[in-house]
């Protein structure tokens, strides 16, 4: 049953609804805009009889997180985009000793240190790798704060479930909010069993051994296939989107989190001008939903998408590859930590309807 | 009431977050839905400070306010930025004792109010916000002032609810603009 609605800030809520998931590790490094995941987990930690570490570095702190991870506890770690660049190598390591962990990315804008206000353009580097070698992670992107909460919920099922590291994708905006949430009275958990966990031998005639090096390559191609095996199998299954007022749309907007918020008041005042605008909200980012993208394209009312985001244009390649060239793909993007005015992407609606603009973004 | 959204912003340490946070918590008691975003940056008190406010009966799209139905203002800068975010026919409400110009635009309302000097008068400056809650409330009904004070009972640990009253006194003050 669902408590009471209480307003609370995105980043508190990602810790409350960690230490809800049964996560009673968190290692991080303070950052703006998350440093309030840190500053409620501090507070909290200590109280639910958890582990709190102000590490002396990302490094250090996701190197904390493979630890804990490796002895089969539930862990998190969150940072914003520079912190997790230098977090890449342990996610990548995490990765290839399959370990399940939480990792929070409250984007800023960048490159390099770049600004503190919202951005996406991190969109590259959590779907498409980040670290080296050949790996996923899966990539969930909420829009509240209501879904915040319950998607770490779900990232820690999903961790565990797959052994990889589930990557919450926010910015600014959603980390700084306050919004009502509704706690559940229990939460979710699903609780895996660990038998490969390296946490002593307890009787055991041999120990667990954790590690993401296999110098023969033959023994490290089949580790790699096993791996693309798990990828497939989380592809097929746990894709997720959200798909606003598409029946009878002629213009589909594609967008996640902060922008998708923003594009739906856009999707009200277009109906006001007798325009119809549907809208594919990508909830995981990997693993993407090309199909519902296609399907979209594939619609006879549909005429064209539009891929809003605050970067230069990311996830449209995804959306690209959804509509595989049966629609025009038309793109409005903001950069730096700015976020666009509801009126522009109207006015690219209008430009779009009107035949007024050619394919292509805003750059 | 579809997406009702208020700017409230001044200078850091004059309670600006916190009016805006009591107005969502108001709102929300009605059983509404609410936002509350407040600008972040490398800012210290002195600093300027304003976080946007959205009210709605139905799920809210965008937390990120750029065309305002109220702003609040409690300083000078404040006032010549956020009123180019004011809707055509929305309301301005202003400080007074602090800001001695009046917006430029012709197609807003604004209620001039001495909110400082009506917080000095009932001894906290964080009162100031306060009375142009009132104020708010009153001209547009986004919430009631019976809504506000249970709010206060709900949110603030029982050791404070002695300060209730004179936030409704504040309240009050400031709801007297409204007529």
């Amino acid at each position: 049953m669902a408590q009471k609605r209480v307003l609370m800030k995105g980043n508190e809520v990602i810790a409350e609804a960690a230490i809800r998931a049964g996560c009673r590790n968190y290692f991080g490094y303070p950052i703006t805009p998350q440093t309030e995941v840190m500053h409620y987990m501090a507070k909290k930690m200590v109280q639910v009889g958890g582990n709190f570490v102000q590490a002396e570095s990302e490094v250090a702190a996701i190197n904390m997180v493979y630890g804990a991870a490796a002895a089969g506890f539930r862990v998190m770690t969150s940072s914003s985009s520079p912190g997790i660049s230098l977090k890449q190598e342990g996610i990548s390591y995490i990765a290839g000793a399959e370990l399940p962990a939480v990792v929070v990315n409250i984007v800023r804008a960048g490159p390099g240190l770049g600004g503190i206000q919202p951005a996406q353009g991190d969109y590259f580097q959590a779907t498409k790798g980040g670290g080296h070698g050949d790996y996923r992670n899966i990539v969930i992107a909420p829009a509240s704060v209501q879904e915040l909460y319950e998607l770490v919920v779900e990232a820690f099922n999903l961790a565990d479930k797959y052994r990889m590291t589930c990557m919450i994708v926010g910015d600014g905006t959603l980390g700084q909010m306050m919004e009502p949430v509704a706690f559940r009275d229990e939460e979710p958990v699903e609780t895996i069993a660990k038998p490969w966990a390296a946490c002593g031998r307890k009787g055991d005639s041999f120990h667990h051994t954790v590690t993401s090096i296999y110098i023969d390559p033959d023994v490290l191609e089949k580790k790699n296939l096993e791996l693309q095996d798990k990828y497939k199998i989380v592809e097929a299954n746990e894709v997720r989107y959200e798909a606003i007022n598409m029946e009878d749309a002629e213009i589909v907007i594609t967008a996640f989190s902060t922008c998708s918020r923003i594009s739906r008041n856009v999707i009200r005042q277009a109906a006001e001008l007798g325009i119809k605008v549907g809208m594919i909200r990508p909830i995981t980012l990997w693993p993407f939903p090309y199909k519902a993208i296609s399907e979209a394209a594939d619609m006879p009312s549909v005429k064209a998408f539009l891929d809003v985001e605050l970067n230069a244009g990311q996830m449209i390649e995804d959306v690209r590859l959804g509509v595989n060239g049966k629609k025009p793909v038309y793109f409005h993007g903001r950069l730096g930590g700015n976020l666009p005015m509801q009126k522009e992407i109207l006015d690219k609606i209008v430009a779009i309807h009107e035949g007024k603009i050619t394919e292509g973004g805003n750059f | 009431m579809i997406d009702f959204s208020v700017i409230f912003a001044g200078f850091g340490g004059q309670g600006i977050l916190s009016a805006g946070k009591m107005a969502a918590e108001a709102a929300l008691y009605e059983g509404k839905e609410v936002s509350w975003f407040p600008s972040y940056g490398p800012e210290m008190r002195g600093g300027t400070a304003n976080c946007s406010v959205v009210f709605s009966d139905e799920p809210i799209g965008s937390p990120v306010v750029n065309d305002a139905d109220v702003v609040i203002c409690l300083n000078q800068p404040s006032m010549e930025k956020f009123e180019k975010q004011l809707k055509p026919g929305a309301l301005m409400i202003l400080d007074s004792s602090l800001i001695k110009t009046r917006p430029t635009r012709t197609d807003i309302k604004v209620i001039a109010m001495e909110a400082s000097d009506i917080a000095s008068e009932l001894g906290k400056m964080m009162f100031a916000p306060i009375t142009m809650l009132g104020c708010m409330a009153t001209a547009t009904g986004c919430f009631t002032r019976d809504s506000f004070e249970k709010s206060l009972y709900e949110i603030l640990p029982e050791r404070k609810h002695n300060l209730i009253p004179i936030n409704m006194e504040a309240f009050d003050r400031g709801a007297a603009f409204a007529k």
